[in-house]
């Protein structure tokens, strides 16, 4: 979706400012909002990319005011409520009035080391041999789903080079809506600056996005 | 407890969040859906084992050894496995090396992806919509704000994490190191030069 998330090239956000000896944490909340984040998803009901398009579709006056927890957090709470494991009138209340759904599984503290050390692997056996090779000079497709995407509108109907063929790995555009893994090779493909921003960009930037094999056509 | 009472006092009135937060994880305890130990054991495992330690721990073995390099540059998720880090944002590694010619910078412009397993959790500022904007269109305006001024002449290269593969810089070597062991080599190695905002120390300013 053409969403709030989609940030490449936007001005007026003003300046990086990175903060110096940044605390890991800036307040003990954080700590528990990424806890509960990590710990929820670990329920096994929704996927990284329903996650990710969860946070996405904030509205973007929302997602722009709000630190990148506290994002995660008001995703979380739309998850929650949408797999059935909390109520609108819980989270207003603040507190617990019925049971909801039931979990597939709790990560208890003792399998946290196992379970962070295994992560989520998202790469998968691909049966078909990829439909392009390094060294081919590809389009990106110029795609507007009101659904999740991993194309971002800087890099859409842009020629580039292929530089590498991937693994197949899940894709995110069905799989953020349940409509299942569908795993497809993914490509790392190089734009000259000048194909994205024009004659002004800086001639010594490259630029390079990994693409599903849907996101591209040769060109 | 007093103490206590006041803490609780000011996050339900003055902090919207930490109220919100606190909330949320006591209805999904009292639901039996999340577990409070397992949060704290996460939490611990960010603040005391992965961090940009363990990154510069695979940049300092890429400099002392030229095997070592050779597999992180083919196969770096089994390489950075063989130093003990693995996991969670970490699955599907690629390791990208400066040249003399070339700086790379990683981004996520979609989101904040980050390579957790070797740098941990990422900056405020890497998940802040100004980095995002900007580091894909005006790399050089980026680096200048980590004071980081390049040749005129270099290349840059700006690696959109679009996808699960996730992006370790790996930096140059730095000048008068020649003598350094693994350890005092890591030492040089700054989180910001994974990510490529920033270049390693040089011995005798760490």
């Amino acid at each position: 979706m053409n969403g709030p998330q989609d940030l490449g090239g936007q001005m007026g956000f003003g300046p990086v400012a990175p903060e110096v000896n940044e605390p890991l944490f800036h307040a003990e909340w954080e700590k528990r909002a990424l806890g509960i984040t990590l710990a929820a998803g670990g329920m096994g009901h929704w996927n990284i990319d329903e996650s990710r398009h969860a946070r996405e579709s904030l509205h973007p006056a929302d997602y722009y005011s709000s630190s990148y927890y506290e994002i995660w957090i008001k995703a979380l709470e739309v998850l929650l409520e949408r797999h059935g494991f909390v109520s609108d009138d819980e989270l207003r209340m603040a507190r617990f009035l019925t049971k909801g759904a039931t979990p597939k599984r709790v990560l208890l503290a003792e399998s946290v080391p196992s379970v962070l050390a295994k992560g989520g692997p998202c790469d998968r056996e691909m049966k078909s041999e990829p439909r392009f090779q390094a060294g081919d000079r590809v389009r990106t497709r110029n795609l507007n789903p009101k659904t999740h995407t991993r194309l971002p509108r800087y890099a859409r109907g842009k020629t580039g080079i292929i530089e590498a063929v991937r693994d197949g790995f899940v894709f995110p555009d069905t799989n953020a809506h349940g409509q299942g893994e569908n795993p497809q090779y993914v490509y790392t493909v190089v734009f000259q600056a000048s194909e994205i921003w024009g004659v002004a960009a800086d001639p010594l930037l490259t630029i390079s996005i990994d693409a599903w094999e849907d996101y591209i056509e040769l060109a | 407890m007093p103490h206590d009472h006041d803490d609780h006092h000011h996050d339900n009135e003055l902090d919207p969040m930490a109220a919100r937060v606190r909330a949320l994880e006591t209805i999904l305890t009292e639901k039996g859906l999340i577990d409070p130990l397992a949060i704290d054991a996460i939490v611990e495992t960010y603040e005391t084992k992965i961090g940009p330690r363990n990154g510069a721990k695979v940049v300092a073995k890429a400099w002392s050894d030229p095997e070592f390099s050779d597999w992180l540059q083919r196969d770096a998720t089994a390489a950075i496995a063989s130093l003990g880090f693995t996991g969670r944002q970490g699955e599907h590694m690629q390791a990208v090396f400066n040249t003399a010619d070339t700086h790379n910078l990683v981004v996520c412009t979609l989101c904040s992806c980050y390579p957790w397993s070797v740098l941990g959790l990422p900056p405020v500022w890497y998940k802040s919509p100004p980095y995002r904007s900007q580091a894909v269109i005006d790399p050089r305006g980026v680096l200048a704000e980590f004071d980081l001024v390049l040749p005129q002449t270099t290349q840059i290269r700006v690696w959109d994490s679009t996808a699960e593969l996730r992006y370790l810089v790996v930096p140059l070597r730095p000048e008068g190191s020649d003598d350094l062991n693994d350890e005092q080599l890591a030492a040089l190695v700054t989180r910001d030069s994974m990510i490529g905002t920033g270049l390693p120390l040089t011995p005798g300013h760490t």
